[in-house]
């Protein structure tokens, strides 16, 4: 190293390939211990942690899907009125397959389930891409037309939770907001 | 020695820089058109901070998403691109001391960028282009917006192949020797990163355009949002690669920094290159279709060795300034060298204020939200703009209006109008910015969506605490918009009423670090800081000050990182 170095601007003197040296390469090797550590809490959570997004999806039309929305929601309440008001009652567990359509500019339907039963929650989009946003938890997923993106969830409190679109899905946007209630 | 030593150019004098005259229009067109663009997306941004404000909420529905669409295209592409295109021209023509390829080709590229960028603009303005920067499928724009995209894409392709051309002319020419300087080396990193971000742009938007022509068949949606994050997320790392170049080039220029070590900041570029355009993965954490080994592959060993190369270039850049001033013989404690840097200097001020907010706020929490299961509690949240916000605004937009300082100068000799407030314009912009970021990072921790007109998304969902963050953005975004204001009215009140430089006579200076007389090296030091060689042995002065930062950073990096896993192991279990 003991040699005239140049400035960004100007051309380096010949020979400016060497090893880092001093505290440089300290922070390089630390730097590189980091990263390892990052790379290596993913695969872990994956297996040992319980929030993962697994992108477990299947393709489907999304005329498909809505028939297959309309066939839960009657199926889960019989009642003719009760689906007009988009509530669909507790589904049995586990692990019970419930649906969820998106739809500009809203969700369909509102799902009741229990706390600390494991769903298999199949949403979709009929139209254009979605945000599946459920808050307070903060937990967000994209919803692409044309597939059935399934989520392995496992409700841990009662509540009302609401559901935010979270994609921009056109001027209607923001009015997008569903409902999932936990018992 | 050559036959380039007579093309047209004029010396600088006080950097001693030949400016080429061939480029010196380009440099300034695409300059001035990326400063247009700024303030286009600058209006934009404090119509939106001002509407996200619950207290405020200033725009109708249709034109607040309008108005966003506009402020995303023209502070994410266009400003960025066509100031990036002046870089190209600027350091290579004047660091290699060559011509520029070709006259024509700028020509060229420069009508069908601007051309692009107003049918661009223009298509959103009229509300045919409802759709957000990243104009997700099935969601449709009218053509003349993809059309518009197409050009200023193809455009600057043309200007990034005209500068190989300038670099191989030079190489040819033997306008230099050995390698090519450090700067240019960065530059050139961003460049090859343009080439195939564009060519994803290309690749997703022909189709894209045919469809909305009715041409051919819809592009599938999950497609899509692979190819454009290709263009959209590797756009922003040609940002990161060339503001890394700035800072080298300001770090040079202000205190006279050298590299610590060439091969460990070229290595860093070469990094980049390589590693960072799977990056673009982590918009697609949370994908349906998208495996989580795909996902955890691609943000792991891809990111991260990009994560290392940010790294090695956040310690090399202030080490080098910490030996510079070492050098010149402050010497005193751990901080004397950075509490005697050249705060005054806008140049200066810029450059660090950019260091840091790009480091311990964009990267930290760019790193931490781009981990796959992070992402769950992330993904289309404020936080998202709150991290982007500090890379690509406090880092890079701040780090090119330092640059700014010195070349405007150089380039239109002019002197800079009302310096007391060019000097104060780098803190006010940062201090906006980082207060804004603040408030979407918070306010998105809290589950508040990005991208939405009604904050409250029709009741009470957030909850107050939200707003108070919300309200942080607004008034972060009257700051940075005001010091946005104030480096464009600054800008063009120079080139248009400032004082002209008489040729031969030395520009002002902002204000570079003085040589102490008991300084060690001060025998070494050529009298025009950062220009001429000088003599910098790294083991006499040594980096201990950067080394206790850089440890700050690590441990800052690694409390927020496992906070959030914390915060994602409280959420309900989900596969």
């Amino acid at each position: 190293m003991n040699q005239e170095s140049s400035s960004g601007l100007e051309c380096p003197k010949p020979g400016w390939f060497q090893a880092p040296s001093g505290n440089e390469r300290t922070w390089i090797g630390m730097a590189v211990i980091w990263c390892l550590i990052l790379s290596v809490m993913m695969p872990y959570w994956h297996f040992r942690g319980k929030q993962n997004s697994t992108g477990e999806a299947y393709r489907v039309k999304p005329a498909d899907f809505v028939k297959r929305v309309e066939a839960f929601v009657k199926v889960n309440t019989g009642e003719e009125s009760l689906v007009e008001d988009g509530i669909a009652p507790v589904v049995p567990a586990p692990p019970g397959e419930v649906y969820l359509l998106a739809k500009q500019f809203f969700w369909f339907p509102v799902l009741k389930l229990r706390s600390g039963e494991t769903y298999r929650l199949h949403i979709s989009s009929a139209d254009v891409q979605h945000g599946f946003s459920l808050l307070p938890m903060n937990m967000n997923f994209q919803i692409v037309p044309g597939y059935d993106h399934v989520l392995t969830i496992k409700p841990q409190a009662p509540g009302t939770y609401h559901i935010v679109c979270n994609e921009f899905c056109g001027i209607g946007h923001q009015q997008m907001v569903g409902k999932i209630i936990v018992e | 020695m050559n036959t380039n030593s007579d093309y047209p150019k004029r010396i600088c004098s006080t950097t001693g820089f030949p400016i080429c005259r061939s480029a010196e229009f380009f440099v300034k067109a695409n300059a001035v058109l990326g400063v247009v663009f700024l303030l286009i997306g600058g209006i934009a941004a404090i119509l939106i901070a001002l509407t996200r404000w619950q207290a405020v909420h200033l725009l109708p529905v249709d034109w607040f998403y309008r108005i966003l669409t506009l402020h995303g295209i023209n502070m994410l592409i266009f400003w960025i691109l066509f100031f990036e295109v002046a870089i190209l021209y600027f350091v290579s023509t004047t660091l290699l001391k060559v011509r520029l390829a070709s006259r024509l080709t700028a020509w060229i590229s420069l009508v069908m960028m601007l051309v692009g960028a107003v049918m661009v603009d223009v298509t959103i303005l009229l509300g045919k282009a409802d759709v957000m920067l990243s104009s997700y499928l099935p969601l449709l724009a009218h053509p003349a917006f993809y059309l518009g995209i197409i050009l200023v894409a193809v455009g600057t392709l043309i200007a990034v192949g005209n500068y190989f051309a300038t670099l191989y002319i030079a190489k040819k020419e033997k306008t230099y020797e050995g390698s090519v300087p450090l700067v240019v080396f960065g530059a050139t990193a961003a460049a090859i990163i343009a080439v195939v971000t564009l060519l994803h742009g290309a690749v997703v938007m022909v189709p894209t355009f045919l469809y909305s022509l009715h041409l051919c068949a819809q592009p599938d949606p999950q497609w899509y949002r692979l190819l454009w994050w290709g263009l959209g997320h590797m756009s922003q790392q040609v940002n990161v690669c060339a503001m890394v170049a700035v800072w080298y080039f300001l770090a040079a220029i202000t205190t006279g920094a050298k590299p610590l070590n060439e091969a460990v900041c070229r290595s860093a570029f070469v990094l980049y290159i390589l590693f960072i355009n799977l990056a673009s993965a982590h918009h697609l954490l949370v994908d349906p279709g998208v495996s989580a080994g795909w996902k955890i592959w691609n943000t792991s060993y891809a990111m991260y060795l990009a994560v290392l190369a940010s790294m090695m270039h956040g310690f090399t850049v202030p080490a080098s300034v910490e030996v510079a001033m070492r050098g010149k013989g402050y010497v005193r404690g751990l901080f004397g060298w950075l509490t005697n840097a050249p705060w005054r200097n806008p140049g200066f001020s810029a450059f660090f204020l950019s260091l840091l907010i790009f480091g311990f706020i964009g990267g930290i929490t760019g790193v931490t939200l781009g981990t796959q299961q992070i992402n769950i509690i992330a993904h289309n949240t404020l936080r998202i703009p709150g991290h982007f916000h500090a890379t690509v605004v406090g880092g890079t937009t701040l780090a090119f209006m330092g640059l700014t300082y010195y070349v405007v100068p150089l380039l239109w000799r002019r002197e800079y109008i009302m310096k007391p407030l060019c000097r104060l314009q780098p803190y006010l912009f940062g201090l906006g910015i980082l207060i804004m970021s603040f408030g979407m990072s918070f306010a998105g921790s809290m589950g508040v969506s990005r991208r939405s007109w009604d904050i409250d998304a029709g009741g009470s969902i957030y909850g107050p605490t939200a707003h108070l963050f919300l309200a942080l953005v607004g008034i972060g975004g009257t700051v940075a918009f005001i010091a946005l204001f104030l480096y464009v009215g600054l800008t063009v009140g120079t080139l248009l009423f400032g004082r002209r430089i008489a040729a031969g006579k030395s520009m002002e200076d902002w204000g570079t670090p003085k040589v102490l007389s008991t300084s060690p090296g001060h025998d070494h030091v050529a009298p025009a800081p950062g220009f001429a060689g000088g003599a910098t042995v790294a083991e006499a002065h040594p980096t201990q000050g950067t080394m206790v930062l850089a440890v700050i950073f690590l441990l800052s990096f690694a409390v927020y990182y496992f906070a959030n896993w914390k915060a994602l192991a409280d959420v309900w279990p989900v596969r």
